[in-house]
């Protein structure tokens, strides 16, 4: 495979392949015949728009799938690296590449954004042609964050991804979807809008020449400039890293930035809460692991620092569980839960070990696949009944048993059954974080047990008591094109769960260059713990 | 070619492009005057109108090409003045096309409506042009006057009247501070050249004792803060904006604010261009005078109900990120305040002509609320919309080169370790999206009401303006290599100052990569 590969050069041209492919397919959705005028109402669709977006993500998914051969184990350098001129005269460029960490986070999105297709194909029925066009936006914009290794191409990407969002939000969204969208662009713009400063700030430390990664990189460790705090003199540094801390944090979502989160997800349309929670999410942590850390390795592994984010990631997984439980409405739920999550990943990756470095990528990548596969779930049961209070179920494993076989595994693996991709990824995290960080490792492991309170509680009354509703008992099971979503994504929860190695030996390369760029140079290498 | 300012004819042929546009005016003022009013004189006054834009364009662009320059005299001969030029230019000819169809569809508006609009462009690139004190004065007036006019250029109008009532005396009230500064500069300075005033500023080491100076410099403050609308002496942008016809409020939030800008930006570069190190009060004035402009302009837009009154509170918040290159004062703030001109103007003329499209005759349908699911009706217009409000936010590609605008500055004020204003200013364009998006929200989220008027096809000329200006923004927005060349080679270069300390005073990485 390797070779074959290689004699078409795939490393040389498939990273802005997998960024315009989805554009082209974007004006082409403009290009095909639309309804016929006699029948131009809003909700009047020829279906040939969404078989063409699914045509060509599945397209992407299929190129980009080369990757996990072509990518070189045990090498943690740039991989499949294209650089092309962009804006000569400030020094960006169009520089594109791969590590272990970006590798897994582009698979992710490729093999989501079909399924998200699908999960669309009944439910969007209004200006369905513009709805797909967005999503295909979205997958360049997203697979653009994980790929730019030029600083203003990233920047420029995590802004872009933005405004589909906001539109599929606000326009397919919920009741409060105006709200929500409003909110979710809100946030992340005031996140990012210091990010922004930042940038230019290091920018202007290389004379305004370059916004190349790597060095930048060596310009922001470097950097020995001090910022006037309100008349107190701080590192330049910290300040830098808490713009970037700033718009990471948001997008995570850490514990008190987290509150657009459960309104976004909530309203979003089923496609749209699965990008958001399954890719979306893990641009945060994707930036902690790509620049706030490696950029400013003495103010994030500073004590007061280190110490404060892993609390806050520790009470976002205890929060986001509690929280969790008490929700009447199961996408809320769901919603919490990936606060719980992601609070797990942030763990991990400030506890700075290899073991748990990697078990906080294997969290992102469970994360997309188990909370992808629950929204898709809930998307399925709202379609049919138009509710997703949890009260208004109950007992549906009787009429609709599929569905509740495949929320019963999906829940699982959320809850991190062994077996599942869900222990993988946490039993890293805890295992890895336990040496450095013990003090809220222990705390952190008992989130798992409210995770199994919350999903498994949950689960319980709506699949197994009593029929007790009657409009329930005319429910119907999945049908063929539903069963190959969730097959693609049980298929996945179980290979991850009981053979992850060729993951993991993918990922650790880059997991060591992380924990070895942010150990060297902090003055403290390994702290005991958080006390 | 070099001129020699001394020389009456040299002087004439380095105004050609001034002169050209003020002539053309007169003729075509003749033209409609000697005529009998009708809707063919009309059109051809505002054709004539706009080919005079074109060739004044042109001579413009041929002065660059060639490299026209000048020993310091009454009037600059450089290249700043010539990328300010091409910017009025811009505006004035989309205004003129605006104009095209606003007449037909108001069914009144005189021929001499575009004649005025030539006055006051050519009033702006004198202002460009000037390096004298009298020369801005002349300048400001040949502006103003005009638009006073246009403001109220609808008689039936009340709403009209007002404004111009209001923008005169208010405006009268301006010039007389600007005066009153002139004569105290004067009185301290000797001269009324920028140069002689920067070298009697240079020598005397800062203006800490000459109190007199520190007047007028204040007063001259105030009397371009009005002109340019910046808080706390903005409150008549509004009132003005939202009762004037559509096209000339277009006018008003581009073209006549750059004007004055860019003699205010001329003005603090040559004449005291030590004053942030000479004088920590004036510079904090300055710094003060953008951060309140950026906070008011910003927060007020967000209560706004009027698509008019919400696009001038979003200019008064740009005039503040102007400022900001302002208060910075260095070349690359010179180049910065340029770019962000170009995107500004193309982004806030757009919108505006969007506004044209959406209102019917009699200046009805200006409510925010007029444009609830716009999408489902009119999806291109809308999008049109959507990038201007994006490209007024600064975001990048959607919003195309306002993203690079709102970089530029911010690099200027960064260069200079103006950390907090970058900050102010980046926060301020947070609270913007508020009221931008909101727009973007009602087109795109709201359904059209169910007795929402039949929306008339967008008239040829006006689609034009619109097509053109989205056209470019967007491709600025992946392509701003041709705007920042453009910046560059337009920036105000304090080179030939007598001061020496000037020199120093641009930091040596600005001033190699400037050039």
């Amino acid at each position: 495979m390797r070779d074959l590969l290689a004699s078409i050069d795939y490393n040389g041209w498939i990273l802005p392949a997998l960024l315009i492919l989805p554009l082209l397919g974007a004006i082409a959705l403009y290009l095909l015949p639309g309804p016929a005028p006699s029948e131009r109402d809003e909700h009047a669709t020829t279906g040939a728009h969404r078989t063409l977006a699914l045509v060509v993500l599945t397209a992407e998914f299929v190129l980009s799938i080369g990757l996990w051969w072509s990518f070189d184990i045990g090498v943690a350098d740039w991989q499949a690296v294209v650089d092309l001129p962009w804006i000569a005269e400030w020094g960006a460029r169009f520089t594109l590449g791969i590590d272990g960490i970006s590798l897994f986070m582009v698979l992710l999105t490729t093999l989501l954004m079909p399924l998200a297709v699908l999960g669309s194909w009944t439910s969007i029925r209004l200006k369905a042609r513009s709805y797909y066009a967005l999503l295909l936006v979205l997958t360049t914009g997203m697979i653009g964050v994980f790929v730019a290794l030029d600083l203003l191409l990233f920047y420029v990407m995590w802004e872009i991804m933005l405004i589909p969002m906001y539109f599929i939000i606000g326009i397919w969204g919920g009741e409060r979807r105006i709200y929500a969208s409003l909110k979710f662009f809100i946030y992340t713009m005031v996140g990012s809008i210091l990010m922004l400063v930042a940038i230019l700030y290091l920018w202007l430390q290389s004379g305004g020449t370059t916004f190349n990664y790597d060095q930048i990189l060596a310009l922001a460790q470097a950097d020995a400039n001090a910022f006037d705090f309100f008349g107190r003199l701080i590192p330049m540094t910290t300040a830098l890293f808490f713009a970037f801390f700033l718009a990471f944090a948001i997008k995570v979502p850490m514990f008190p930035f987290h509150t657009w989160l459960p309104d976004a997800h909530v309203e979003a349309p089923t496609a749209g809460s699965v990008i958001l929670a399954g890719i979306m999410l893990k641009m945060g942590t994707y930036g902690f692991l790509r620049f706030a850390m490696p950029f400013f390795p003495e103010a994030a592994m500073s004590p007061a620092i280190r110490t404060s984010i892993l609390a806050l990631g520790v009470i976002g997984i205890i929060y986001g569980a509690l929280v969790a439980m008490v929700q009447p409405d199961f996408k809320k739920l769901v919603a919490y839960s990936s606060v719980s999550h992601l609070g797990f990943v942030m763990l991990g990756i400030f506890a700075l070990t290899l073991q748990s470095v990697q078990g906080a990528l294997m969290v992102m990548i469970n994360h997309g696949i188990s909370t992808g596969a629950l929204f898709f779930l809930i998307g399925i049961i709202y379609e049919r009944r138009h509710s997703r209070l949890i009260a208004d179920y109950g007992g549906i494993a009787r009429v609709a048993p599929m569905f509740a076989a495949l929320l019963t595994l999906v829940s699982l693996s959320s809850i991190g059954l062994p077996g599942t991709n869900g222990f993988i990824g946490e039993f890293l995290v805890l295992a890895g974080s336990f040496r450095t960080a013990p003090f809220f490792t222990v705390i952190a492991a008992t989130g798992v047990i409210f995770a199994a309170a919350y999903l498994l509680w949950a689960i319980q009354r709506m699949l197994f008591e009593p029929l007790s509703n009657p409009e329930n008992a005319r429910l119907t099971d999945l049908n063929r094109r539903e069963l190959t979503i969730m097959g693609v994504l049980t298929v996945m929860i179980l290979w991850m769960g009981i053979y992850p190695a060729p993951v993991l030996d993918r990922m650790e390369a880059s997991a060591n260059k992380f924990v070895q760029t942010v150990s060297g140079g902090a003055a403290v290498t390994v702290t005991t713990g958080g006390r | 070619m070099r001129f020699d300012l001394s020389n009456p004819a040299h002087l004439s042929a380095a105004l050609a492009p001034d002169i050209l546009v003020l002539v053309g005016a007169m003729v075509l003022l003749l033209v409609s005057v000697w005529n009998k009013e009708s809707e063919y004189r009309r059109r051809q006054v505002a054709i004539g109108a706009l080919v005079i834009t074109l060739l004044a364009a042109v001579v413009v662009v041929y002065y660059w090409w060639t490299g026209a320059s000048a020993a310091p005299g009454i009037i600059a001969v450089d290249n700043f003045r010539w990328a300010a030029n091409l910017i009025f230019l811009l505006a004035t000819a989309f205004t003129l096309l605006m104009g095209l169809d606003y007449d037909e569809r108001e069914d009144y508006a005189p021929a001499e409506a575009h004649v005025l609009l030539l006055f006051a462009t050519s009033g702006m690139m004198l202002l460009a042009a000037a390096r004298d004190l009298m020369i801005v004065f002349l300048g400001i007036e040949l502006m103003s006057i005009a638009v006073y006019v246009l403001a109220g250029i609808d008689r039936r109008s009340s709403r009209g009247a007002e404004a111009a009532l209001k923008y005169f005396l208010l405006g009268a009230f301006a010039t007389g501070f600007l005066l009153y500064g002139i004569a105290l500069i004067y009185g301290a300075a000797g001269s009324t050249n920028l140069q002689a005033i920067g070298e009697v500023v240079a020598a005397s080491g800062g203006i800490a004792d000459a109190p007199m100076m520190q007047i007028g410099i204040a007063l001259l403050l105030v009397g371009f803060a009005f002109k340019v609308a910046v808080a706390p002496f903005h409150m008549w942008a509004p009132d003005v904006y939202d009762g004037a016809p559509t096209p000339y409020t277009a006018y008003m939030a581009t073209a006549v604010k750059a004007g004055a800008f860019a003699a205010f930006v001329r003005v603090w570069l040559e004449a005291f261009p030590l004053l942030p190190q000479t004088d920590a009060a004036m510079a904090t004035a300055l710094w003060y005078l953008a951060v309140l402009t950026m906070v008011v302009g910003n927060v007020v837009a967000l209560a706004q109900q009027s698509i008019k009154r919400l696009l001038a509170y979003s200019s008064i918040a740009h005039a503040g990120y102007v400022m900001v290159a302002i208060v910075v004062g260095t070349p690359i703030g010179a180049s910065a305040f340029l770019f962000y001109l170009v995107a500004y103007t193309l982004a806030t003329v757009g919108a505006f002509a969007v506004v044209m499209a959406v209102s019917a005759k009699g200046e009805r349908r200006q409510q925010i609320s007029d444009y609830a699911g716009l999408w489902r009706v009119r999806p291109w217009l809308a999008l049109a919309m959507a990038v201007y409000m994006l490209a007024l936010l600064g975001f990048p590609i959607v919003g195309g080169i306002g993203f690079f605008a709102k970089w530029y500055v911010i690099e200027a004020a960064l260069e200079q370790s103006k950390n907090y204003l970058a900050i102010w200013l980046v926060l301020t364009s947070v609270v913007s999206a508020g009221y931008y998006l909101y727009v973007v929200m009602v087109m795109f989220m709201r359904p059209r009401p169910q007795d929402a008027p039949e929306l008339p096809l967008v008239p040829g000329a006006t689609r034009f303006v619109i097509g053109t200006t989205v056209a470019l923004i967007l491709l600025f927005g992946v392509y701003p290599q041709p705007v920042i060349r453009f910046a560059r080679a337009g920036t105000l270069l304090p080179m030939d100052l007598a001061a020496p300390a000037v020199a120093g005073d641009a930091s040596p990485v600005a001033g190699t990569r400037e050039r």
